[in-house]
């Protein structure tokens, strides 16, 4: 057993073979897509500071909410939430695509890479109608 | 099999150990991936309805009792969800012992101070003062 034969060199806790990493690997959609998906979950752990402050700051009051108003005014503040809304939505739809193989659906090669290309497209889409329709409740661009 | 271990063989193929679980964190990810799906959509429709309009109309809209609520569920189920998510990510590439007990800390108390933060301005909105 391990327990008795820990320090040996010869014993099972020998050092071992190691399976491949990240980088033997072609880089393939879905490979990519995986990745963007944690990614855009942490993106979204830190951006939740954001609707943090802006609950905060609406109930402070006036002149916090202001501030916070002209943070998101300025160009930093416009890509900062575009960022976070393709993040949002991407992560919505890689989340479903996970859930769809949650259910057991979806595992065959063509289906997997219709399922990642969806996944960007979608969230792509969606990101720019988001903020069409933004931009036009408030009356255009400003 | 010399026996080696205080564990019977039958404590071992049931493979729950001492932690008495293991799927619990896999299956709240599950929950509240499904229960984020309406809820962020509804942020969005509240983000969007809310842009450029003045401070009160804000706080008006946001206090009303369904927006209240929806961003309460809203913020107490991203909340966990980011919680399971981070320590996921964290444990998969954090190995140095006390490194990881450090960042595991970090993300608990980011993430109470999250939840605590937005909640409790989302009930002042509500409850005025």
């Amino acid at each position: 057993m391990a327990e008795i034969q820990a320090g040996s060199t010869t014993g099972p806790r020998r050092a071992r073979p190691l399976s491949p990493h990240l980088q033997v690997y072609k880089l393939m959609l879905t490979f990519v897509m995986s990745g963007f998906h944690r990614i855009s979950g942490a993106v979204l752990y830190f951006g939740m500071v954001l609707i943090a402050w802006w609950l905060i700051a609406a109930a402070s009051g006036p002149n916090a909410y202001s501030y916070f108003e002209w943070f998101m005014g300025t160009l930093i503040g416009r890509l900062v939430l575009f960022g976070y809304t393709w993040a949002l939505l991407h992560h919505m739809l890689g989340g479903i695509r996970h859930l769809i193989w949650d259910l057991g659906y979806g595992f065959e090669p063509t289906e997997r890479e219709f399922l990642a290309l969806a996944t960007i497209v979608g969230s792509v889409s969606l990101t720019l109608v988001v903020w069409v329709i933004g931009y036009l409740a408030m009356g255009g661009p400003r | 099999m010399k026996q080696t271990s205080m564990r019977t063989p039958l404590r071992r193929v049931r493979g729950l150990g001492t932690a008495h679980t293991g799927t619990h964190h896999f299956w709240h990810q599950r929950v509240t991936s499904v229960a984020g799906i309406p809820l962020c959509i509804a942020l969005i429709v509240i983000v969007i309805a809310l842009l450029g309009r003045s401070h009160a109309a804000v706080v008006q809209i946001l206090g009303s009792p369904i927006v209240a609520i929806t961003m309460l569920l809203f913020i107490i189920n991203i909340v966990y969800h980011m919680w399971i998510g981070m320590q996921e990510i964290i444990v998969d590439y954090v190995h140095e012992d006390k490194l990881k007990l450090a960042t595991l800390l970090a993300n608990t108390f980011f993430c109470f101070g999250i939840a605590f933060a937005s909640t409790f301005a989302i009930l002042k909105l509500s409850f005025g003062v």
